[in-house]
């Protein structure tokens, strides 16, 4: 009971949350709906027993990533969006269009699938059990990802750099 | 006891909110942001999903994209850096030199 | 078993000559040039010499196998070579006179451009020619047959510079091609029905064989078949066409190709198949007809040209006439009695007409000769010798050969002799008759003993020389003539019938390539492998009446001889106004003579304007640009319209590019959950 409880209150969190981001013109208000989100996902995780995701969820997803988004925001100070003609369309096709089709996919979720059950805290995750895993039979995906980290890290360093004025030639 | 099922619903709606910011928005940050709500989605399910099956790899699987997130988004925004500083601006339609 | 005589070197040795002339040639001095060609020649001459020597101590036929060509299954074709008497025969016309030939050519084209190059043919066409007459299998000759219609079309278009000659050589090919489409049903038949293309294999399968029998109507076909490829080969009706065309050619290629040796191949190959010829008389009946015809057509058009070497190339084909009614009418050594002496005094007229036209700086229009025989009295004296072989006025060579001819037509049926003996009649008036406008009268040309030379514009002659006036020709042009002069008169002394008090040596020596083989048709003797008693000194059919009526009849045919002879004299030497009347008031008919009865406006109504446009329009336009170039046209077309109805994808707009990837994503995951529902 407690479990259906804390779910469905936590699940309007994320869905308001969600929700918020889209309504807002000021990117500084989705991202701060964004972390939002993020936080009560994290919740979920825990009642489901992912104690180590819903850590990492949090440090690294809310507390690294989208600062990085607060910090380019704040950087660019690029204010709020126009209405335009196209903005009204895409809104009006949109959001009805998102309605429908989530309204259409639970319904179909709900009555189509098993009642399977899921208990709380049902498959602990603990960080010693996720380590197992991971340094055994995902290690090479592991080391990939490291180098695709190097790389992301190298290529934001190229591509945010302020371009080298041009020298005027003979003063080498 | 929750159904397996609402746990999936919860993340259709992350999911199908964060296609529809992808496809509406014009702020490109915002893009980039709905981006991540669909990323968000897709672990809920997969946590979800290794619960029911008692199996880990769900969760392990969840490190790797929220990894993968990582680095889209710093590669992403060192783009949004770049560009912004030529074009002056972060609305999506007015990058379209390209246009024919 | 009998000694190698390396049979394969008669035609490798010109071939060798042909190979160094032509590929080296051009950087060779004309002696160079001339001496390589007459060596490799004559070195094939003397083979041929030494060969005989051999002859009468061989076992024949004498085959010689030197290679594997073709092993397929149960067919087998090798390179191999086969000797007896009819391959000797030819084997020493064909080198001897070509030999005289080379000799010729040496003076005759001496001022020409392409010297190496006319010479690498002539050899070329030697080779082709020595392997024709050599082979012992029908896919051998078919080498040669197809390699002399090559050698021919180069030698006729050896001026290719000018437009006629170039079309000349193309229709000698062409029509060449025709015949050799029935020749090439008639050894697939051969394949099919018996295995092999071998001659002794093939033969010795058919002579169980006799004409009642059911499988005489294949035998008839093939016989049918190879006389339509003999039709092209040696201008016959319908396939002659070519010949005269073929006047284009330098004047020693006419002697050679198509008088001597490449036209007598079609003669050869029939001789040479007998074995099937006889037992299929419908086939017989129809190459006597054709021979025939084709003689006294070719002898009416003959009488009405003006041109020396047309006249000579009409009597060419008339001449073949005869050679084809003799095998017709199964007396295949008379025929190649006649082929023998018409190789002879064909060549030498050939030849000699040369001697004129080069005499004359070109000039090849009888009606501007005349008188000559005063200035080129060598060229007169043996043109001579071979117009009265020709005409057949004993004792020269063509008497005897022709006369054997007619008495076995007669044999046969009174029509053919009939019509052999007007045609007879006709070459006798037109030989004289251009005996008498070139060498009698008063000379009618505007050469004199200046240095005009009218021939130069003429083109297909040969260049214009720095001597003045009409001379007579080199010493190495008159030496082939006069042997082959004095071969036309003592020619025909081999074959003296027994009427006339000879013996006939020369159908003594073929006869047992032609006797043993012929078909039983006298019920009294038991089997046809048996040879005929020897009472029967000819084949073909029994003499049906004795040498008495065989010595009229040969007066008979002297007389028209010598009609002939009278008739030109008094149209063209003694009333030399009086042609043109005549051919006035035969108005319409003189005409229809002179144009060639338009056989040749004919075929190109009937046949090539049909083919050419049809050609133009359903192959080229239809088939060709409608359909290939179309569909690789259009399926560009078809690209480049698909990538302008893509490219509006790629619109520069990046939310457009977002649109596409969500929906690119949703038909993805649409399918992924469709195929795991199934």
């Amino acid at each position: 009971m407690l479990h259906l409880i804390l779910f469905s209150v936590f699940g309007l969190v994320c869905v308001a949350g969600a929700i918020n981001l889209l309504v807002q013109s000021h990117p500084i208000n989705s991202a701060l709906s964004l972390i939002v989100v993020m936080g009560s996902l994290a919740v979920e995780y825990l009642l489901l027993g992912a104690e180590f995701v819903a850590a990492v969820q949090v440090i690294v997803y809310a507390g690294a990533i989208m600062v990085l988004f607060v910090f380019v925001i704040m950087l660019l100070n690029a204010g709020e969006e126009e209405r335009t003609k196209g903005s009204r369309v895409s809104l009006l096709i949109g959001i009805p269009g998102m309605i429908i089709g989530s309204v259409l996919m639970a319904w179909i979720l709900i009555t189509h699938s098993g009642t399977h059950a899921v208990e709380a805290g049902a498959l602990p995750g603990a960080p010693r059990e996720i380590a197992q895993l991971l340094f055994h039979e995902f290690l090479l995906p592991f080391e990939v990802t490291s180098i695709l980290v190097l790389i992301a890290i190298m290529g934001a360093v190229v591509l945010a750099a302020r371009p080298e004025p041009l020298q005027p030639e003979g003063k080498c | 006891m929750v159904p397996l099922s609402y746990y999936l619903v919860l993340s259709g709606i992350l999911f199908a909110c964060g296609v529809t910011g992808f496809l509406i928005k014009r702020n490109i940050i915002t893009i980039f942001m709905s981006i991540e709500l669909m990323l968000n989605g897709v672990n809920l399910s997969f946590v979800a999903f290794a619960a029911q099956w008692h199996q880990l790899s769900g969760q392990v699987f969840v490190f790797f994209v929220m990894v993968v997130a990582a680095a889209e988004a710093t590669v992403g925004l060192a783009i949004i850096i770049a560009v912004f500083r030529t074009r002056e601006t972060l609305n999506v339609d007015q990058v379209n030199l390209l246009k024919l | 078993m009998n000694p190698n005589l390396h049979l394969c070197l008669i035609p490798l040795l010109p071939l060798i000559g042909a190979a160094i002339n032509g590929a080296l040639g051009k950087r060779f001095s004309r002696q160079a040039v001339t001496s390589v060609a007459l060596l490799f020649c004559g070195a094939a001459f003397g083979m041929a010499l030494w060969v005989a020597s051999q002859f009468s101590s061989l076992a024949l036929p004498h085959t010689e196998y030197v290679a594997t060509w073709i092993r397929a299954g149960s067919f087998q074709a090798d390179f191999a070579f086969y000797l007896d008497q009819l391959s000797l025969v030819m084997l020493l016309i064909v080198s001897g006179v070509g030999f005289l030939i080379h000799i010729y050519s040496v003076g005759y084209m001496w001022e020409e451009g392409g010297y190496y190059r006319f010479f690498a043919y002539l050899n070329l066409f030697m080779f082709f020619m020595l392997t024709l007459v050599l082979a012992s299998n029908y896919l051998l000759m078919f080498i040669g047959w197809e390699g002399v219609g090559l050698a021919s079309y180069l030698l006729i278009g050896f001026w290719f510079t000018k437009d006629s000659a170039a079309s000349a050589g193309k229709k000698a090919f062409i029509v060449n091609r025709i015949g050799d489409f029935g020749f090439l049903i008639a050894l697939f038949l051969l394949i099919q029905h018996f295995g092999s293309l071998d001659f002794t294999t093939v033969f010795q399968k058919i002579l169980p064989f006799s004409p009642e029998t059911a499988g005489a109507g294949l035998l008839t076909a093939i016989a049918l078949l190879l006389m339509v490829g003999a039709c092209g080969k040696s201008a016959q009706i319908p396939l002659y066409v070519w010949l005269p065309d073929a006047m284009e050619g330098p004047t020693p290629v006419s002697a050679l190709i198509h008088a001597a040796t490449m036209v007598t191949a079609g003669v050869y190959m029939v001789a040479r198949s007998h074995v099937i010829f006889e037992r299929a008389p419908s086939a017989l009946t129809v190459v006597a007809i054709i021979g025939t015809l084709t003689a006294l057509f070719a002898a009416t058009i003959g009488v009405a040209q003006t041109d020396i070497k047309k006249v000579l190339a009409y009597s060419t084909i008339s001449q073949l006439g005869y050679m084809f009614l003799a095998c017709g009418v199964a007396a295949f050594s008379a025929g190649i009695f006649h082929l023998m002496t018409h190789a002879f005094f064909k060549g030498l007229l050939f030849l000699a007409a040369g001697s004129v036209i080069h005499a004359l700086g070109g000039e090849q229009d009888m009606r501007h000769m005349g008188g000559l025989r005063t200035k080129i009295p060598w060229t007169f004296w043996t043109m001579t010798a071979g117009t009265f072989a020709i005409a057949g006025i004993p004792p020269f060579a063509g008497f005897f050969s022709k006369d054997e001819i007619l008495w076995r037509a007669y044999q046969s049926s009174w029509i053919y002799w009939l019509i052999g003996l007007s045609t007879a009649f006709l070459t006798s008036f037109y030989m004289f008759r251009l005996w008498f406008m070139t060498f009698f009268g008063e000379y009618r040309g505007d050469l004199e003993d200046s240095h005009k030379h009218g021939g130069a514009q003429q083109a297909h002659t040969p260049a214009a020389h720095g001597h003045g006036g009409i001379h007579e020709s080199p010493k190495v042009m008159l030496i082939p003539l006069m042997i082959l002069a004095v071969l036309s008169v003592v020619g025909g002394w081999v074959g003296v019938p027994g009427s006339l008090g000879g013996n006939n040596r020369f159908d003594k020596f073929l006869g047992p390539v032609f006797r043993a083989t012929a078909p039983d048709i006298n019920a009294t003797h038991a089997s046809s492998g048996e040879l005929a008693p020897p009472e029967k000194q000819t084949e073909g059919p029994e003499p049906k009446t004795g040498p008495a009526t065989e010595l009229i009849f040969t007066g008979i045919s002297v007389a028209a001889a010598l009609t002939g002879l009278y008739l030109a004299w008094l149209l063209y030497l003694r009333r030399p106004q009086l042609p043109q009347k005549i051919a006035r008031s035969l108005n319409g008919f003189y005409d229809m003579v002179l144009n060639k009865y338009y056989v040749d406006e004919f075929y190109a109504t009937i046949f090539v304007k049909p083919l050419i446009d049809g050609s133009r329009v359903i192959l080229w336009h239809g088939i060709d640009q409608g359909v290939i170039d179309a569909t690789v046209d259009k399926s560009a077309e078809e690209a480049l319209d698909v990538s302008d109805s893509v490219r509006h994808m790629e619109s520069g707009n990046v939310r457009s590019y977002a649109s596409w990837v969500a929906i690119g994503a949703a038909v993805v995951i649409g399918y992924m959950i469709w195929v795991a529902s199934r």
